[in-house]
This record gives C-alpha cells, structure tokens and sequence, in this order.
C-alpha cells in the first residue's frame, strides 16, 4: 500500500517537471512548480520526514511561489522560444543521468535498516536524546542543540540573502510618497471574506508550532515561514498600506538582526556560564531544564529572524518601480 | 546485484534532477532557469530523505511504543536547506529585476546581443 502511494505521487512529480519543461507561459510554470513542491511534501511525510513536509509545504509553495510571481508583475509573463539547439543540453542531460544511475547501482536497496547511513550517528541521536536532551521531537533535539553551530549558520544566511535583496532593489525602489496599494482585491468579496476568517487562525497556528515544535513536528523556522505567509495574505488581499505601517522597513530590519543576536547570545551566555559555545547544559541548574530553555531561546530567534525576513523580502518586491 | 525494486525511488530523482538540469541550461529565460534550479534543488532534497528512510520505521518523535525510527539526520540537513533555498532564490529574484531595469529584457540570448552590440 505505501509503495503503491509512493509510485503514484512520484508518477505525479514526474508528470508536473515535464510540464514544467513544456510550458511556455512562465505563470503557469511557477503555479505548476507549487504543486510541484506540494508533492514532494507529500512525499515527505510518506518517507516520515514530517518536519521536513511541513517546511517544503509552507515555503515551497507559499513563499517561493509569491517571490517568484512578485518577480514576474516586475518583468514578463511569457517566455520567447529559446534559440539554443535542444540536441547539445540533452546529450549532457543524459550523460550526467547515466553515470549518477550507475552511481546508484552501489547504494544500499531503499528503506534498508542495515545501510551505512544508519550506522553512525543516528542511533546515539534516536537512543540517547531523550536523556541528553529532554525533547520527544528528535529532529529538533538535533537541529538546535547537538548541531546548533550549523542553524545558526542558517540564521546568518537567511539573514544576509535579506541584506542582499534590500541593497540590490533599494535604487529600484518607489519614493515613499508614491507608494500606493498595488493590489485591489479588496472588492473581491470571497478573497475578503475567506481572509478575515484565515488570517488569526494562520497566526495562531504559527504560534503554536514555534512553541510546539519540541513535542510534535514544528519549530522556528517553520513558524516563521507561516508567520509571514499569514502577514503577506493579510498584505495582498486587505491591504499592504496597513502592513507598511505596522512593519516599517527599520522595525522589520531591527526584528531580523533581534533574532540573530538572540542566537548568538545565548551562546555567548553559555560560554560565560563555564561551558562551551551553545552548550544549554549550564543554564540551569538542571540540565535538561538547561536545554529546554537553550531551545526555547534559540528557536525563539530562529523565528523571529525568519518572519521578519520573509516579510520584507515581500514589501522589498512589491516597492519596485514597475516602470522599465 | 539490486533488484529494480530497491532502487526505483533514487532513479525517479534521478530523472527529477536532470529535468531541472535541462531547463538550466536549454532554455533561455532566466526566471525559467530559477524554476529549474529549485526543481533540480527539490529532487536532491527527496533523494537525501528517502536515504533516511528505514522500513517500518515511523517518523524521529519519540513515542512510549516499542517501534523503529527513521533517521532524524538527513531530515535536519534537509529542513535548513529548504529554508536556505528561499533566501537564495530571493537573492536570485532581485538580481533578476535588476537585470530587467538594466537590459529591459530578461532573455539570456537579448542580454548576449546587447552585451556584443556594446
């Protein structure tokens, strides 16, 4: 029964990225890559990556999509037939596909308990993070405690690609003043309506998974993500002016640098405490209370770093001069 | 030697990836070769979580039950990395927009003509 779900929803991948190939209407091609990223987190959760399903389903189809899209209102919607030869991409295409087949053909049979890749570090993860570190999600135990360098790292990245956006669309930015309500969907009574009913409880949801994120699949970077996605309805459908208020660009700026530097100070306490860089041992004077609150912390930033990321990628976008 | 059973999964990504590989580099518009990238992107994500994947197993949150996990690794990389992927197609996005307010077309074979006319 899981296979036969499995070969059907990969069958369906399959189906869109061809689709994808073949569409020349480059709006269709970002509406059938969300649904292409809506697949693959079906996938996900049949593969039991449900921590992983819920991220891809929130940013692949939501956030990516709108960027895109936001992208697309600044440039054109069709694509102009390529002049290249299709033989040349196609040989290499096929060359690249062979050898990584053949790569495979060494790789343990798929879902085998035995392979390597469950041998190393995985069981002490699966037996010991319950008394090491206290929480039942172990993909959180591991995300912000035993590899909390890593995250952190991610923090930074997302925190400068929303640097990087800022300074390369700020010269392309409309004055203040003219910055007007670009969408009008307000009129659209069902939009309107669906909105004010989805809105409190999206944020509401997203409380509940960056505060529930130890105990079921959640956290702060999914939490983030779906923050945003519920600030960015709110912006397109009832109106941005409101959102531009409530989010000026330097509260939405010193949010972002907030989170990071919520990360890396608890860090820095931990070291000040006597332990090493993010070791939540020391902070209290019980350990796995000392963890909880490290992870709380730590995914408190991670949050907070995302939305408030998110939210002015999307007002970054929407403020560029449509004007060629 | 494995039966086409036990690898049909990674052969599926396999031929994901390489779909997106194609649209990188056989077609022309750059927001076209975005989409690409993240598809490409999407199928090396699917390939790491079916590697985690272990049979019977259930998904890395403990329950009192006696019963198997999947590996929680490959889905930590993973979950930042998907995370990390909007950021960098943001960043992408932007420089694409400001190609458009420079050439006023984004067409990879327009901005090769009007970079030679130079």
């Amino acid at each position: 029964m899981e296979q036969a779900i499995d070969i059907i929803l990969l069958g369906f991948l399959v189906v869109v990225a061809i689709a994808v190939v073949k569409q020349r209407d480059l709006f269709a091609s970002v509406i059938l890559f969300g649904i292409y990223s809506l697949l693959s987190a079906a996938i996900f959760v049949s593969l039991d990556a449900v921590d992983v399903a819920f991220t891809e389903a929130a940013v692949g189809a939501g956030i990516s999509s709108i960027l895109i899209l936001s992208t697309l209102a600044l440039t054109s919607r069709n694509e102009k037939p390529s002049s290249h030869s299709v033989f040349l991409p196609l040989m290499v295409v096929l060359v690249t596909g062979a050898t990584l087949v053949f790569g495979t053909l060494d790789m343990p049979a798929f879902a085998d308990p035995e392979a390597p890749v469950h041998k190393h570090v995985a069981p002490r993860y699966i037996q010991d993070s319950y008394q090491e570190v206290g929480m039942p999600n172990i993909v959180t135990s591991v995300l912000a405690s035993y590899r909390g360098y890593d995250t952190m790292g991610e923090v930074v990245v997302i925190f400068t690609a929303g640097v990087a956006v800022l300074l390369l669309l700020s010269s392309v930015r409309h004055k203040e003043d003219e910055l007007s309500n670009l969408t009008d969907l307000k009129h659209h009574p069902i939009l309107l309506n669906v909105a004010q009913i989805l809105i409190p409880i999206i944020l509401l949801f997203a409380l509940y998974v960056q505060f529930h994120g130890d105990y079921g699949p959640g956290g702060g970077f999914q939490a983030g993500v779906i923050f945003a996605a519920g600030f960015i309805l709110y912006a397109m459908i009832i109106g941005i002016d409101e959102i531009r208020k409530t989010f000026t660009p330097k509260y939405l700026h010193w949010l972002s640098v907030t989170g990071v530097v919520l990360y890396i100070g608890v860090g820095i306490v931990t070291l000040l405490l006597g332990g090493e860089f993010l070791n939540y041992n020391v902070l209290a004077e019980e350990k796995l209370t000392g963890q909880h609150w490290g992870i709380f912390l730590v995914e408190l930033g991670v949050g907070i770093t995302v939305t408030a990321t998110m939210l002015s990628l999307f007002l970054s976008f929407s403020e560029v001069r449509r004007t060629p | 030697m494995s039966s086409f059973f036990d690898l049909y999964n990674y052969w599926i990504f396999i031929f994901l990836m390489m779909t997106g590989f194609y649209i990188v580099i056989a077609q022309g518009n750059l927001v076209k070769k975005i989409i690409g990238l993240n598809i490409f992107q999407t199928s090396v994500f699917l390939l790491y979580i079916s590697m985690g994947k272990v049979s019977g197993g259930t998904a890395p949150i403990l329950i009192e039950a006696d019963v198997s996990y999947s590996n929680p690794l490959p889905h930590v990389l993973i979950l930042t990395a998907i995370v990390v992927g909007v950021a960098t197609t943001a960043v992408a996005m932007a420089l694409i927009v400001r190609i458009q307010k420079a050439y006023g077309t984004i067409e990879e074979q327009e901005i090769h003509e009007q970079d030679a006319s130079l």
